[in-house]
């Protein structure tokens, strides 16, 4: 129980926090908001996978990635594989010169399907391949990167040099994955019509309570001994492996872990808005993200949340009323975050929000006094009346 | 190269820098349990040889061995599991941890990926971070964010956070740098208590500090050992005089 709550939860005050968010999330928006937006939170909540990976990641490794589309992407079309080879069945795809392969393959002469594509018939090696493709890319990545001591900007820059080639390498080859359209048109998940309505609220709550174990999973880890290794290592790295720690195994594990929360996200995504596309991966989604962190506040789990969904609500409204800002309004955002309030809306919280608590204290006390002194009155106008 | 029964033996090491050479055939032997002071004009290359030990530099020649198992292939965690703990010239601890966090995190286990999540903080850790804490004069700062302890204290904290590690050879690099008089005495006395048992190698300016700690003093200059004796005879050698008086 101890752990739980000090480990998992975060000791009082994350525990509060947590039922706040958890409030929001499983009651408070799916009993206020109409089936069409609910849908649009749960796609901001897969952002938010990614928004968590950060903090991992940037909030305590000081390593940034402007990749984390990239992992995300990952995730999202290795669902989508599967979800597109389940909706191309021979009966429903019997007008292409080739039936039972995926559309745009047949548009691009391709006559069978590609080896790559063959195990992702299989839900099983789907589910794993979300986070073990990511996992294994990052860990390569990571193992080339932080063996030879690359950090800091020219890690940024590799990693989104890697979202770059990627959405390159994904337009260029459409016959295997779908070009600049992505993978769309998709139906069901083992039969299950991801389409209609009441599974469209089911996939909303399995994407929450994901995150949720996400938010969890992270916590474990970054309160534990690893947590302040990390701390520790963004302060002085060289006092770290000069006491015995292999810096890079550490910094491996963390970019691997992050790579894999992104990537469940990615997957949700594409089981929510039913279709995966290069626009997720690249470089401006991989900076999004990074804002979705930055204003959430990089080492706040919680905050994170808050800061994707906020930013995602403004782009939304922003881009209905005036699409060509909403880019500058975005820059803007960030710059503002990064100088006048570097821990984001969760150090905004841990600076003035006791003002507000005490606030509502005070106004209990105010009431409970109120309420006394009126029973006072009330039994004196009684007696008087006597 | 033979196998010795010195903690540490340096034989032949040479590095040197786009054809500069820091460290020139320097050949040093250390005792167990003895307290080594290497002294030296600037750039003399003290800085450099401790570099070289902990693997921070890469030598271009020759060997360094501690407790006979060569230093100069291993990387810089293999020398600290090995024994070999390293304080940094300026104060280098973690200054957004708590003491008491500096010094569990510099305890020696957990020191995998997967080890350092599983890590508990046992009652016998608990024991020795206190323990320790009492012997750098830190026991009632336990909970004080070490970015706001005074820079001795902080030169104290990290000598902790190598101590907690149990090294066979502890090295410091200028230790009493930045700090008053009283805090020099102090530390004087902490070097001497923790000198038991393990070999140490201090580099230092200070020479009050030197006569007060040293049983062996080494003179390094332009990377070469001048003079090498107790304190008394280094400081009548005329070469030494000349290197610190002369030009």
């Amino acid at each position: 129980m101890n752990f739980i709550q000090e480990r998992l939860l975060g000791g009082k005050n994350g525990m509060i926090g947590i039922a706040i968010l958890a409030a929001l999330i499983f009651i408070i928006l799916p009993a206020t908001l109409d089936l069409f937006r609910l849908n649009l939170v749960g796609k901001y909540l897969t952002y938010a996978f990614a928004a968590v990976s950060l903090v991992l990641l940037w909030g305590y490794g000081g390593i940034l990635s402007l990749g984390q589309g990239v992992f995300f992407g990952l995730g999202g079309y290795a669902m989508a594989m599967f979800l597109k080879l389940e909706a191309s069945d021979p009966e429903s795809t019997k007008i292409q010169s080739t039936p039972g392969i995926p559309d745009f393959m047949d548009w691009n002469q391709l006559t069978e399907l590609p080896w790559f594509w063959e195990p992702f018939s299989s839900f099983g090696f789907t589910t794993l391949a979300v986070i073990l493709v990511p996992g294994i890319f990052a860990f390569i990545i990571g193992y080339s990167m932080f063996k030879r001591r690359v950090g800091g900007v020219y890690f940024a820059i590799i990693t989104q040099i890697i979202a770059l080639i990627l959405t390159v390498l994904i337009v260029g080859q459409q016959g295997y994955t779908g070009g600049i359209n992505g993978i769309t048109d998709l139906k069901t998940l083992n039969g299950w019509d991801i389409r209609d309505d009441s599974s469209k609220y089911i996939l909303y709550f399995v994407n929450a309570i994901l995150l949720f174990g996400v938010i969890f999973l992270s916590r474990y880890v970054l309160t534990s001994k690893f947590g302040r290794l990390l701390l520790a290592m963004k302060d002085k790295e060289d006092r770290v492996r000069f006491s015995g720690y292999d810096v890079s195994n550490f910094k491996i594990f963390v970019f691997v872990l992050s790579a894999m929360i992104a990537a469940i996200g990615g997957a949700m995504f594409t089981l929510q808005v039913g279709f995966m596309s290069p626009s997720f991966v690249g470089i401006v989604p991989s900076i999004e993200m990074v804002i979705f962190a930055a204003v959430g506040g990089r080492m706040s789990l919680i905050g994170v949340v808050y800061g994707t969904l906020l930013v995602n609500f403004g782009k939304t409204m922003f881009s209905e009323t005036f699409p060509e800002f909403w880019l500058f309004l975005m820059g803007g955002l960030f710059i503002a975050v990064v100088m006048y309030f570097p821990n984001g809306l969760a150090g905004l919280w841990d600076k003035h929000g006791y003002k507000l608590t005490n606030c509502i204290k005070n106004l209990q006390c105010v009431n409970v006094a109120k309420a006394f002194i009126d029973s006072k009155r009330k039994t004196k106008v009684d007696v008087a009346n006597d | 190269m033979t196998n010795t029964d010195f903690t540490l033996a340096i034989e032949d090491l040479t590095v040197s820098f786009d054809g500069f050479k820091a460290v020139d055939d320097l050949t040093l032997y250390l005792d167990k349990d003895e307290l080594r002071v290497v002294i030296g004009p600037n750039g003399a290359g003290k800085t450099t040889v401790l570099d070289l030990i902990c693997g921070k530099t890469k030598s271009t020649h020759g060997s360094i061995k501690f407790r006979n198992e060569e230093l100069t292939t291993l990387a810089e965690h293999e020398i600290v599991q090995a024994g070999v703990g390293r304080k940094f010239q300026t104060p280098s601890i973690y200054e957004n941890l708590t003491v008491y966090e500096n010094l569990e995190i510099s305890f020696p286990s957990g020191r995998g990926v997967f080890g350092s999540i599983a890590f508990k903080c046992t009652d016998e850790v608990d024991k020795r971070i206190r323990e320790i804490a009492g012997e750098i004069f830190l026991d009632t700062f336990l909970d004080m964010e070490a970015a706001l302890l005074s820079h001795g204290q902080k030169q104290w904290l990290e000598i902790g956070m190598l101590l907690i590690q149990d090294p066979e050879l502890l090295m410091l690099d200028e230790p009493v740098a930045g700090m008053s008089v009283k805090e020099r005495d102090q530390t004087a006395e902490l070097l001497k208590r923790i000198c038991k048992g393990r070999s140490v190698l201090v580099i230092e300016h200070d020479m009050a500090f030197v006569e007060k700690i040293a049983d062996k003093v080494t003179v390094l200059h332009q990377g070469k050992i001048l003079a090498e004796g107790d304190m008394q005879t280094v400081q009548n050698d005329p070469s030494v005089i000349e290197v610190y008086l002369g030009h």
